[in-house]
């Protein structure tokens, strides 16, 4: 009897050793499996014109990777640029100054956003966003635009990051103790000061970690962006120009994947692109908050 | 003994959510004294030293009733303005944490919020601060390095030197030696005695010894009441009251 | 003195105005999705397939979204748990919470949970092709499950690591074996669990890029691993562009369906993490 029950045991730790093993080299057999499926389209040009050249024309066989690089990095670019301020007001808001009562009730909310399908983040910029830059933002700035844009991408990529970005950046703030703002505000200095001068400084680390993983997260995000953004194989040159970030170019395009020659090679070159890209950041942002906790812990 | 004090408590009461802390406190704090506050722990001594300079504004739940006068003017005053009070007092603080800064940075902290300093003023206040807490000559060549790097008990003369370089009037401390070692301790504990020409000054601590070392007066805090007030070898040899009695004996030997 | 108080002032109000914005912004995107779908809404709706094609019949409601979403979802959560409750254990149970292993792992997870859907999608494309599947509930089960093991294993992660020592230590004392101790472990986050199926079945049926390429997509139910399968998600996506108002109908109606039920997951899932914290042996 005892010995069976250690048979069990050492069995079965064999079998939880073999599935953990299999499901971390995922990671590897994900790189390996797409790098694999790139070669032919890495063959065919060098990888500093697939990256660098503008010519998008597959049946002819040429690979052009850089509008959708660019229309990547716009759409990222934007959101960023209005995600982070109002994140970072909204979080000193929240750790500073809400009282207690408002603060229980705000977080939900913004916990919930996280919560959200892309695709209802999709539906939304299509029914809302769109027509608002349609026909309130765009007419102010140039002759014609049909909202399809990179600004809608973006708006709607930067919804879609304020949980993550909120979350991280207030936890870091609420583990500034308290007595160092209570030095500072002795010294004549008021709350927004303090925020300025010390919270910011003992939270850059912090801040900086949650925009890396933002970024992250909105390079890989594919369908609320494809839906809004216009999928215009063009370098946008203005956030109204439609743009064609890289995931939107694997998704719309897996249907002729298999017909024209090249093509899933060189879809599955842009996967690997993203994988790259996204897997860097992931572990920039993870070291520096890995550093950040040792530093609070030890 | 309190001719135009230079605090004066009337009738403060401060209730934290349900519990009251601080009962019906009245005292008068004399000018340019020392003044030991002791008392159990969690019987208000540091909520008191809070009162003082409204860092307790801050506090979930709170509740402040009566007057608090400095300088004849109650900082309570709703028309008050909170920054110019907390210009007034120092506040050293159990541990002591230095800014997220150099330093020069540290110590200049407070001139550059409420002026604008020239460059040449700020070195030399910065200097009188930090000869005046002992610790130029150690930090004089490396002015601009990240205050974390200095030992506890040179954290806490630079935060003593930060304070001073505001130029407050009095100077509060909550029990501010209780992290350092023996030596720096002893050197904070000089520094209070040489301050109180110029400053008034009002200590939280638990430590007997030190408080009959440096204080002028000591109040005894218990439950959130003043039991006792007055001169500190008579307090603490004479004591009037039973409360008193009972907290400080075992320790005249 | 003065500027410095409207300084303050000045960002206070900016300050409220961006977490007016930022917390809004839930009640506008579901106000939104509430708006559009509402008229859409009948018993019809979920409880017919499309008639006369997808994408532009316009009879019939997304009985065969809602159905293949909830099988692909469901197989994923199932397969992901029989794989992810065994790893979490190993790495808690088997190598101990300081060991080098057990942390890179640990880091491995978190690299996995970082990667965006369209990559587990266009993987799960790669096996298929090289398996010979064809776009099918199998399909999507399989790309839907890679994607759903990290988050599972993080979440499980997270909650064993709450279970105090001396109850893991007290069990073996007791000569238990490793696995023994491990079910009694288990049954005490069982909570726990709960909160991480459902996370993943959230995540599972509201996600398209994975079964983009490898669910297919039908008007009928499937009833077989081979045969397509619709996911609302998807059913959304294709359905929202068509110029039949019928149609577009049961795009919005679907993004409603779809976003009260990930709603009701998260709530739920929040409340049980809040009881679990409660409840934790002390």
């Amino acid at each position: 009897m005892q010995r069976l029950r250690l048979l069990k045991d050492k069995i079965l730790s064999k079998v939880m050793l073999a599935l953990t093993v299999l499901s971390v080299s995922i990671v590897l057999i994900i790189g390996i499996g797409l790098y694999y499926k790139s070669v032919p389209v890495l063959n065919s040009s060098s990888w500093v014109t697939l990256l660098t050249s503008s010519e998008w024309k597959p049946l002819k066989g040429s690979f052009g990777f850089f509008p959708f690089i660019m229309g990547t990095l716009w759409v990222t670019g934007i959101a960023i640029i209005i995600a982070l301020p109002l994140c970072l007001l909204t979080s000193f808001y929240i750790t500073e100054y809400a009282p207690a009562r408002i603060r229980k009730i705000l977080v939900p909310f913004v916990n919930l956003l996280s919560g959200i399908p892309p695709v209802i983040f999709g539906v939304w910029g299509v029914l809302f966003i769109i027509p608002l830059i349609q026909n309130h933002i765009a007419p102010h700035f140039v002759e014609f635009s049909t909202g399809y844009s990179v600004l809608a991408g973006g708006i709607v990529l930067a919804v879609m990051i304020f949980p993550l970005i909120v979350s991280i950046v207030c936890e870091v703030l609420n583990t500034i103790p308290k007595e160092l703002k209570e030095a500072s505000l002795s010294l004549g200095a008021t709350k927004w000061e303090t925020i300025k001068k010390v919270s910011l400084r003992k939270a850059k680390a912090g801040i900086i970690a949650a925009t890396v993983l933002a970024i992250s997260r909105a390079f890989g995000e594919t369908i609320a962006v494809l839906m809004v953004c216009g999928n215009n194989a063009v370098v946008p040159h203005s956030i109204f120009d439609p743009g064609y970030p890289l995931p939107a170019l694997i998704a719309n395009n897996y249907g002729e994947m298999l017909s024209i020659p090249m093509y899933d090679s060189a879809l599955m070159f842009a996967a690997l692109l993203l994988f790259i890209i996204i897997l860097l950041f992931n572990i920039i942002s993870r070291v520096i908050l890995a550093r950040l906790e040792r530093k609070l812990v030890g | 003994m309190t001719n135009n004090p230079h605090i004066s408590v009337q009738h403060l009461n401060v209730h934290i959510g349900n519990q009251a802390i601080l009962k019906d406190i009245t005292i008068n704090i004399p000018n340019k004294k020392v003044i030991s506050i002791i008392g159990p722990s969690g019987c208000g001594k540091t909520t008191l030293l809070k009162s003082f300079n409204r860092l307790l504004d801050d506090t979930a739940d709170v509740k402040i009733t009566g007057k608090v006068l400095v300088d004849g003017e109650n900082i309570y005053d709703p028309k008050a303005e909170v920054t110019h009070i907390r210009k007034k007092m120092g506040l050293l603080s159990q541990r002591p944490y230095p800014l997220p800064m150099s330093i020069y940075d540290n110590v200049a902290y407070g001139p550059r919020l409420h002026g604008n300093p020239k460059k040449a003023e700020l070195d030399e206040l910065i200097e009188t601060q930090l000869k005046a807490t002992g610790l130029w000559n150690e930090v004089k060549d490396r002015l601009h390095a990240p205050a974390t790097r200095l030992s506890i008990g040179q954290q806490q003369r630079l935060c003593l030197a930060r304070g001073l370089a505001v130029e407050p009037e009095i100077i509060l401390g909550d029990e501010s030696t209780s992290a350092l070692d023996p030596v720096s301790t002893s050197i904070i504990e000089d520094l209070f005695i040489k301050l109180k020409e110029k400053y008034t000054i009002v200590l939280v601590t638990h430590i007997l010894r030190q408080a009959r070392r440096v204080s002028d007066y000591i109040i005894f805090v218990y439950m959130g009441k003043i039991i006792e007030f007055g001169p500190t070898e008579e307090l603490l040899l004479n004591p009037k009251e039973e409360l008193t009695k009972e907290y400080v004996k075992g320790f005249i030997s | 003195m003065i500027k410095r108080k409207m300084e303050e002032n000045f960002f206070r109000i900016l300050m409220i105005l961006s977490t007016i914005i930022v917390a809004g912004s839930f009640f506008l995107i579901v106000g939104t999705i509430f708006y559009k779908g509402v008229p859409f809404m009948n018993l019809d709706m979920i409880t017919k397939i499309p008639g006369g094609g997808f994408y532009i019949g316009k009879e019939g409601g997304v009985l065969n979204a809602i159905v293949g979403s909830l099988y692909i979802a469901g197989g994923a959560t199932v397969l992901g748990l029989m794989i992810s409750i065994p790893v979490a254990i190993f790495i808690n149970m088997y190598l101990g919470r300081k060991n080098f292993i057990a942390n890179s792992l640990r880091i491995a997870f978190d690299v996995l949970f970082g990667i965006p859907s369209i990559v587990y999608g266009a993987f799960g494309f790669l096996i298929m092709v090289y398996f010979g599947i064809k776009a099918s509930l199998l399909g999507g089960i399989v790309a839907v499950t890679l994607l759903v093991i990290p988050i599972l294993v993080r979440t499980l992660d997270e909650v064993i690591i709450t279970v105090p020592r001396e109850l893991r230590d007290a069990s073996l004392a007791l000569g238990a074996t490793r696995w023994e101790m491990s079910k009694v472990v288990l049954r005490q986050i069982r909570p726990g669990i709960f909160t991480a199926i459902l996370l993943s079945f959230g995540r599972a049926i509201g996600d398209v890029a994975s079964v983009l390429f490898t669910a297919g997509f039908s008007d009928n139910i499937p009833t077989s691993l081979h045969q397509p399968a619709a996911t609302l998600p998807l059913a959304i996506f294709f359905q929202l562009g068509s110029p039949v108002e019928e149609v577009q109908g049961r795009a919005y109606a679907s993004a409603l369906i779809l976003t009260i039920v990930v709603l009701i997951i998260t709530v739920l899932s929040s409340m049980l993490s809040k009881r679990f914290s409660k409840n934790k042996i002390q």
